[in-house]
């Protein structure tokens, strides 16, 4: 009955990886719009929570981008231009962007728990597979699960903010 | 996407392209499982109230199948325009059907915010081709 949920070769892995790497970029790239879509006024009036926020989720996402692409470098497979989404990022931002300050810290919040769910997801995939790679599963599994962590860390980060604002 | 989603998407795609109730030989043939699992699946859903099922007709889905059936569809059409797009795959369908278990529709509603869907998606899903009939396989060009 079930349809199967792992990750079963190389090409698939990589393929993942690089979805990692586009979403990293979508939230580096839209958490940059954010803080430039508002005016000099919003700006003076940006909570300097709400700008941490958006300037670290931007470090972070680069950083994981990073160590995505050093796991798809040794898979031999090549990574996704950080100027190529961001050029489809911007292209489609006027469609999907936040209207005011907790429409930017909501969009954060799902980026994070999005990203969260993508790497807890595959991190199952790739548990229930017994499919040797081309990388060590150990520190592919570490690194996953270390930006995993960080993820969670960025979605209890931005839910305080929140609630703080409540 | 989970195995229940993937089952309603395909129940939806064949009755669509067969005017009819989907049989369990084309969706265990669809979706590569056993005839006797396809039951057992369906089975479940019936028992949710997403499909009725005939015996000897196959199954078709209620009023909330179809709900569930076309959000399913529009998380793979997403995942299929974003391989096709945005990481040029030119084999878009059978990876997209590869992925489609991994990739869970919050994750894929984010990568709709960089491809243009059209706003009658799952409408224009072409059961033949297994694709959307306007995807042209090409890099998507940002809207300027």
């Amino acid at each position: 009955m079930s349809l199967a949920t792992r990750v079963g070769s190389d090409r698939q892995l990589a393929r993942l990886l690089q979805i990692g790497i586009v979403l990293e970029e979508v939230v580096e790239a839209r958490a940059y719009h954010h803080h430039q879509s508002l005016s000099a006024e919003e700006q003076t009036e940006l909570d300097d929570d709400i700008e941490h926020l958006l300037e670290h989720a931007a470090e972070e996402s680069a950083e994981h981008r990073q160590r995505l692409e050093e796991l798809i470098d040794d898979l031999e497979a090549e990574s996704v231009a950080f100027e190529e989404i961001e050029a489809l990022v911007d292209g489609q931002y006027g469609q999907t962007k936040p209207e005011d300050f907790d429409g930017i810290l909501y969009d954060q919040l799902h980026s994070e728990e999005t990203a969260y769910k993508f790497y807890d997801d595959l991190i199952g995939a790739i548990e229930g597979s017994d499919a040797e790679f081309g990388i060590d599963r150990d520190s592919l599994l570490e690194t996953l699960r270390g930006i995993r962590t960080e993820e969670e860390e960025g979605v209890r980060e931005v839910t305080e903010i929140m609630e703080e604002r409540e | 996407m989970n195995t229940a989603d993937q089952y309603l998407k395909a129940i939806y795609v064949v009755q669509r392209a067969e005017n009819g109730p989907a049989a369990t030989g084309t969706l265990a043939d669809r979706l590569e499982v056993s005839p006797a699992s396809v039951n057992e699946m369906v089975g479940k859903l019936a028992d949710r109230g997403l499909v009725d099922h005939e015996k000897y007709k196959g199954a078709s889905l209620t009023d909330e199948g179809i709900v569930r059936a076309r959000e399913a569809l529009q998380t793979y059409c997403i995942i299929e325009r974003f391989l096709a797009n945005v990481l040029e795959v030119e084999e878009f369908q059978a990876e997209a059907r590869e992925l489609e278990s991994v990739i869970d529709e919050t994750v894929a509603d984010r990568l709709d915010t960089i491809i243009d869907r059209r706003s009658d998606c799952p409408e224009c899903f072409d059961p033949e081709s297994d694709a959307c009939e306007h995807l042209d396989f090409c890099i998507e060009n940002p809207a300027n």
